[in-house]
């Protein structure tokens, strides 16, 4: 492809712009249908029981009320296959979550649900529904939990071990001796099951001029999208119709189809607008089975099951909280000689969460330290589950580790800029334990930091602001951070789809979710760029899988941009080499001597070809397809087959490395050191993601990381009662995301815009990274405003700030989960 | 009985249209009558069915209680009144900058057009455990659940806890003090006034409620005097977040300077009891004496005298001890408020 884009790294105005900001958009509460029941749930009381009996006898005789949906009408999951020749995997360490539960693991967890006329009397039901509860012990803190005598969240224990097959679920307590130093507000470290470490730690520190050890926490949050988890279900002609909120439509297909005990061609899911998502959408929600199989209880009846501000706190997932301790080696250079990094996660009830792990491995990626080590444990808890949000264990990473980074440069009188250079990841940069395979650690597939850096700094005007960092001016003080936030940002192996109408129009199909990041749209730009045909001759096609949808990768990590222009590439180069078959057919001749250019095929026009592909059928109008699409793909062709000349691909190209993105972020802040307020006075960030697919998003997805990020430094938090384990901070208000007034009104940004070389495209996600980098950077400037001895624990709230200025020492417990 | 939340359960709704039609329904039904302004605290209350009144009366069709106008040397607000006019009205600007500070302070603009002066004085205590609907004292058990050994009270009191320990947490309510407002309240019976700072009451007086008001009672009207028009003002508010959140501690304070000299004022805090407090010890101290740093800090040691912390909130103290010395000290504290 040219270096000299038409529409790639161009701004435009996306087909979903105008519904968005209209409210013409319709996202899965809008729909209604004629005798359209509803659905309420009853929820937990407690952090942990046993339902020994329901008595839902006057629920169900209320007028209005249609049927109840327990637990044991969940279809039992299907046994993972085993490998040919192989042994059967042994059963999960804990049974799999499900929509609704009889052993509710968290207060808040959905017992039942009652489907009624309208959601009054289904609520009125609810009411008069008798659970009797038998209450089991129960933790909502990990460190209470790992104390000689604490509490298992779980029966089966309360430390996740091991991995893969030998994944159990053991009791892990520490002893008095492991916790002697916790008095001192030090993160205990006793025994901890995973681990990997890099090179002799113990010969790096000896390498060292500086040492640090410091701990923190980084608190659990919840994912809080503004659109709730609501989903309408009905069945027609033996399908189930689901309309709900999802980041991944394709993906989310089988994942519903597993749910509720159906094939996955016999789902059709319609998402064609998602409120946000930030990783608890992922595959859509378990929850969606509700009024899945209500539904089906129903003949089929359209049920609606609207979500509330204070369910979607519950079930809505969350990020897993890590408390970690961090000893840290330093040159007098600045090289990191030796990271001795711990961490302990709140992993929540369910499924063993990854957060800490991919901690210990961005560590190695951000820091390149010379020696490392990471030891990690997993901690059961009753509190709602987790799962991924952006930058899971990237964002807790910079939390933990970029307050010890600013420390240092102070500590050896070096810039916190040059620090980070010195210690920055730089092209095929490797990362993370060693690969059996290789023996070998990973690396990337292209890192710029420096540069991103570098461009960072002038943008921000670091040097002014440096020479003011410090000075207090009335009860005033300001002072400078820097971070770099690195994550995931590309996964390979998708399928492209896309036709050639009749009328000459470039019908593209995507299972990218509309979750707010615009890659549904963005991506399918390289149609244009590779055929060389004006925008405007292209229509989008997403958000219903009775469309006919190819496999696509979920949107998590940081994918899309990069799988899907991959993808997008192949299906592209497809259609343009049928377009000159079709040509040559017609007209005769070589197909490579007709050039594809501005909605022709030399001087045939598209819908000429277009027709003929139709006339010439198989592969020309998808009538058969390549061996290697993915089954999803191959469903999908069948319904387009037939509509016009078909291009389809699996994104077979070659990648060296896996790909990684990374954003340079600069903070200032501003302390009133007599009441601990503070604010963000001036912020910018410089993204290091390849070729820029879209400016004007890519500015708004590394505002939305940014403030994501910020957000959690800022006030961000929730609180739990650990005497009767449930959730104090149950309303948005309580849980505090930032809000817009909470950050600068100017945010400067700019990215490298270097093109990575292992993607046709040369365009890597962004998602992620700019979350680390927000909160990193933020904490970074208040350690340079006030000193390492400001703040132990996240959200920097005002009480904790003006306590440890009062005190000139932190006086706040480092070791206690949400409070 | 399981508990569900956020679903407004069924009421009769009355909407009159002038204030004797709603005296006359709160008359008719008595206890059963819940009186509703812009919403704001009402509906929090309905969704989670915490309370299940048989009757709303909702007063916003009642034209006479809305509006600033000129009264005397000094200005009336009717109850009705929305934050958000009281911001814009010229007169409060012109005279009572610390009003129009403290209502500008409060929740967020789209809060702010909805929720009433009056809403905002009257609100309900916001302990997220009494407004999760446990059985404590304020609703009517024997237990406060916001102090126990493990229970998370960073917001809750430092001053007159008894049983209780909610805090007030009203943006307007300190303005209101300092400027020795009137609170003109109705019933069938008729029409008494009280001093702002009589409206509020502890839990030593009435434990279920925040303010003096009675069944069957309204607040109609907020009388502010000219006494304190175009004084020295002071007010902040400390909070996690710069909009859509309740004070950690606020504070409102009016005062007359004569050269540098401080003749009189009136200072009240807010978020530190269950009622705004006036801080009557240290207005006495502070007058005649000249302003300087050194009164500043004696009448911040002498604001906190007798403080007591929970497990959560000792950063209250020195919060509240800064901001009352701010309050005498006056003005800038330091960069501007633009990078």
């Amino acid at each position: 492809m040219a270096n000299e884009y038409k529409y790639i790294g161009k701004n435009y105005t996306t087909p979903d712009l105008v519904a968005k900001v209209t409210g013409k958009a319709k996202y899965a509460e809008d729909y209604r249908a004629e005798g359209m029941l509803f659905v309420k749930l009853l929820l937990s009381p407690m952090p942990h029981a046993r339902v020994r009996s329901v008595d839902a006898s006057a629920a169900l005789a209320l007028p209005g009320v249609k049927a109840i949906l327990r637990a044991s009408d969940f279809p039992a999951p299907p046994a993972p296959p085993t490998p040919p020749g192989g042994q059967a995997p042994p059963a999960p360490p804990l049974p799999p979550e499900t929509a609704l539960t009889d052993e509710p693991v968290y207060q808040g967890e959905p017992i039942l649900a009652i489907a009624a006329v309208d959601e009054n009397t289904a609520v009125e039901a609810i009411e008069l529904i008798k659970v009797d509860y038998e209450p089991l012990p129960f933790s909502v803190d990990p460190i209470d939990s790992l104390r000689p005598n604490g509490a298992n969240a779980r029966t089966q224990g309360n430390v996740y071990t091991g991995a893969g097959p030998t994944l159990k679920v053991a009791n892990v307590k520490w002893t008095d001796a492991d916790f002697a130093e916790a008095k001192e507000g030090r993160l205990p470290m006793g025994e901890a099951p995973d681990t990997f470490v890099l090179g002799d730690i113990e010969e790096g520190f000896k390498k060292a001029d500086l040492i640090l050890d410091e701990t923190l926490y980084s608190q659990s949050t919840g994912h809080q999208p503004l659109e709730t988890r609501t989903a309408m279900a009905y069945w027609q002609g033996g399908k189930l119709f689901l309309h709900g909120s999802t980041q991944s439509v394709a993906q989310t297909v089988p994942n519903i189809a597993r749910m509720v005990g159906l094939k996955p061609d016999e789902v059709v899911l319609i998402s064609e607008f998602t409120g946000g998502g930030f990783g608890s959408k992922i595959p859509g929600s378990g929850s969606m089975a509700i009024p899945a199989l209500l539904s089906k209880k129903l003949n089929g009846a359209p049920v609606m099951m609207r979500i509330t501000r204070e369910e979607e706190h519950y079930i809505g997932r969350a990020r897993a909280g890590i408390f970690g301790r961090a000893k840290v080696g330093f040159r007098k250079d600045g090289r990191i000689v030796a990271m001795d990094f711990f961490t302990i996660q709140d992993n929540g009830p369910y499924n063993p969460q990854g957060d800490h792990r991919s901690a210990g491995s961005m560590a190695t990626l951000q820091y390149q330290p010379e020696t490392y080590r990471w030891r990690g444990i997993s901690v059961l808890t009753n509190t709602p589950p987790r799962t991924s949000q952006r930058s899971p264990g990237g964002m807790q990473m910079n939390a933990l580790l970029d307050p010890v980074m600013a420390q240092a440069a102070q500590k050896l009188g070096i810039d916190h800029v040059e620090l980070l250079k010195i210690n920055a990841p730089s092209g095929k940069a490797s990362y993370g334990p060693i690969v059996p395979a290789t023996k070998k650690q990973a690396y990337v597939t292209q890192a710029n930091v420096r540069e991103a850096l570098d461009q960072g700094k002038v943008l921000f005007g670091w040097e002014e602001k440096k020479a003011t960092a410090g000075q207090k001016r009335g009860t005033k003080v300001r002072g400078v951070g820097t971070a770099v936030g690195v994550y995931t940002a590309g996964s390979i192996g998708f399928d492209g789809l896309a036709i050639v109408r009749p009328d000459g129009k470039v019908e593209v199909h995507t299972g990218i979710g509309n979750l707010g990041t615009e890659s549904v749209i963005d991506c399918q730009r390289v149609y244009a760029e590779v055929l060389d045909t004006p925008w405007e001759q292209f229509e989008i096609v997403w958000g219903n899988t009775a469309k006919g949808l190819p496999w696509t990768c979920v949107s998590a990590g940081s994918q899309t941009v990069h799988a899907m222009t991959r993808a997008a590439h192949a299906a592209a180069t497809d259609l343009k080499t049928k377009l000159q078959e079709v040509a040559a057919k017609i007209r005769g001749g070589n197909p490579a001597s007709y050039t594809v250019a501005n909605g022709k095929v030399g001087s045939l026009t598209f819908a000429e070809v277009a027709k003929k592909a139709i006339e010439l059928g198989g592969k020309y109008d998808g009538h058969e397809g390549p061996e290697d699409i993915n089954v999803f793909t191959k469903n999908a062709l069948k319904i387009v087959a037939g509509m016009g000349l078909v291009g389809v691909a699996k994104d077979t190209y070659k990648r060296d490395g896996n790909t990684h993105s990374f954003v340079a972020a600069f903070a200032e802040v501003e302390v009133d050191t007599e009441t601990g307020a503070w604010r963000i006075v001036d912020y910018t960030s410089v993204a290091d993601v390849g070729t820029v697919l879209h400016p004007r998003n890519l500015q708004g997805q590394t505002f939305g990381g940014s403030m994501l990020g910020m957000g959690h430094a800022i006030s961000q938090r929730w609180v739990y009662d650990k005497q009767y384990g449930v959730c104090l901070a149950r309303r948005f208000h309580h849980n505090k995301p930032p809000s817009i007034m909470d950050i600068p009104a100017t945010i400067k940004w700019d990215a490298t815009n270097i093109p990575d070389p292992e993607t046709p495209v040369g365009a890597r996600g962004i998602g992620e990274p700019p979350v680390g980098a927000g909160c990193g950077a933020v904490a970074a400037a208040l350690v340079n405003a006030l000193g390492a001895e400001a703040f132990r624990r996240y959200p920097m709230t005002p009480d904790l700030l003006l306590t440890s200025i009062e005190s000139k020492t932190w006086q706040h417990d480092a070791l206690v989960a949400h409070i | 009985m399981a508990v569900i939340h956020d679903m407004m359960p069924a009421f009769e709704l009355f909407q009159p249209a002038s204030l004797d039609d709603a005296l006359g329904l709160l008359d008719r039904h008595g206890a059963d009558a819940w009186v509703m302004a812009g919403g704001l605290d009402s509906f929090d209350w309905l969704k989670d069915r915490i309370r299940k009144p048989a009757v709303v009366v909702e007063l916003g069709a009642i034209d006479g209680l809305r509006g600033v106008k000129a009264a005397g040397d000094g200005i009336e607000i009717g109850a009705m009144t929305t934050l958000t006019e009281v911001v814009t009205n010229p007169l409060v600007r012109e005279k009572f900058g610390v009003l129009f500070q403290g209502a500008e302070a409060a929740a967020s603009p789209q809060i702010r057009n909805q929720g009433t002066i009056g809403g905002n004085l009257s609100q309900d205590a916001r302990c997220w455990y009494y407004r999760a609907g446990w059985s404590c004292y304020r609703a009517g058990g024997n237990v406060c659940y916001a102090d126990t050994p493990t229970a998370v009270n960073r917001e809750h009191a430092i001053f007159g806890a008894d049983r209780c320990v909610a805090v007030n947490p009203s943006d307007t309510a300190p303005a209101m003090i300092a400027l020795d407002a009137k609170m003109v309240i109705r019933s069938s019976k008729g029409e008494r006034i009280v001093d702002a700072q009589d409206y509020f009451v502890g839990p030593g007086t009435d434990i279920t409620r925040l303010t003096t008001l009675q069944p069957g009672e309204l607040l109609t009207a907020i009388r502010i005097p000219g006494t304190w028009a175009g004084a020295e003002f002071y007010t902040e508010k400390v909070a996690d977040r710069k909009v859509w959140d309740f004070p950690l501690v606020n504070i409102a304070s009016a005062m007359k300077v004569n050269g540098s000299t401080i003749e009189r004022a009136r200072i009240v805090v807010n978020a530190v009891a269950a009622q705004p407090m006036r801080l009557e010890a240290v207005e006495q101290f502070v007058a005649g004496k000249p302003r300087n740093e050194e009164t500043a800090n004696a009448a911040g040691e002498l604001a906190v005298r007798g403080a007591v912390p929970l497990a959560h909130n000792a950063y209250k103290i020195p919060l509240m001890r800064n901001l009352v010395k701010r309050a005498i000290r006056g003005g800038d504290n330091g960069w501007a408020s633009t990078s």
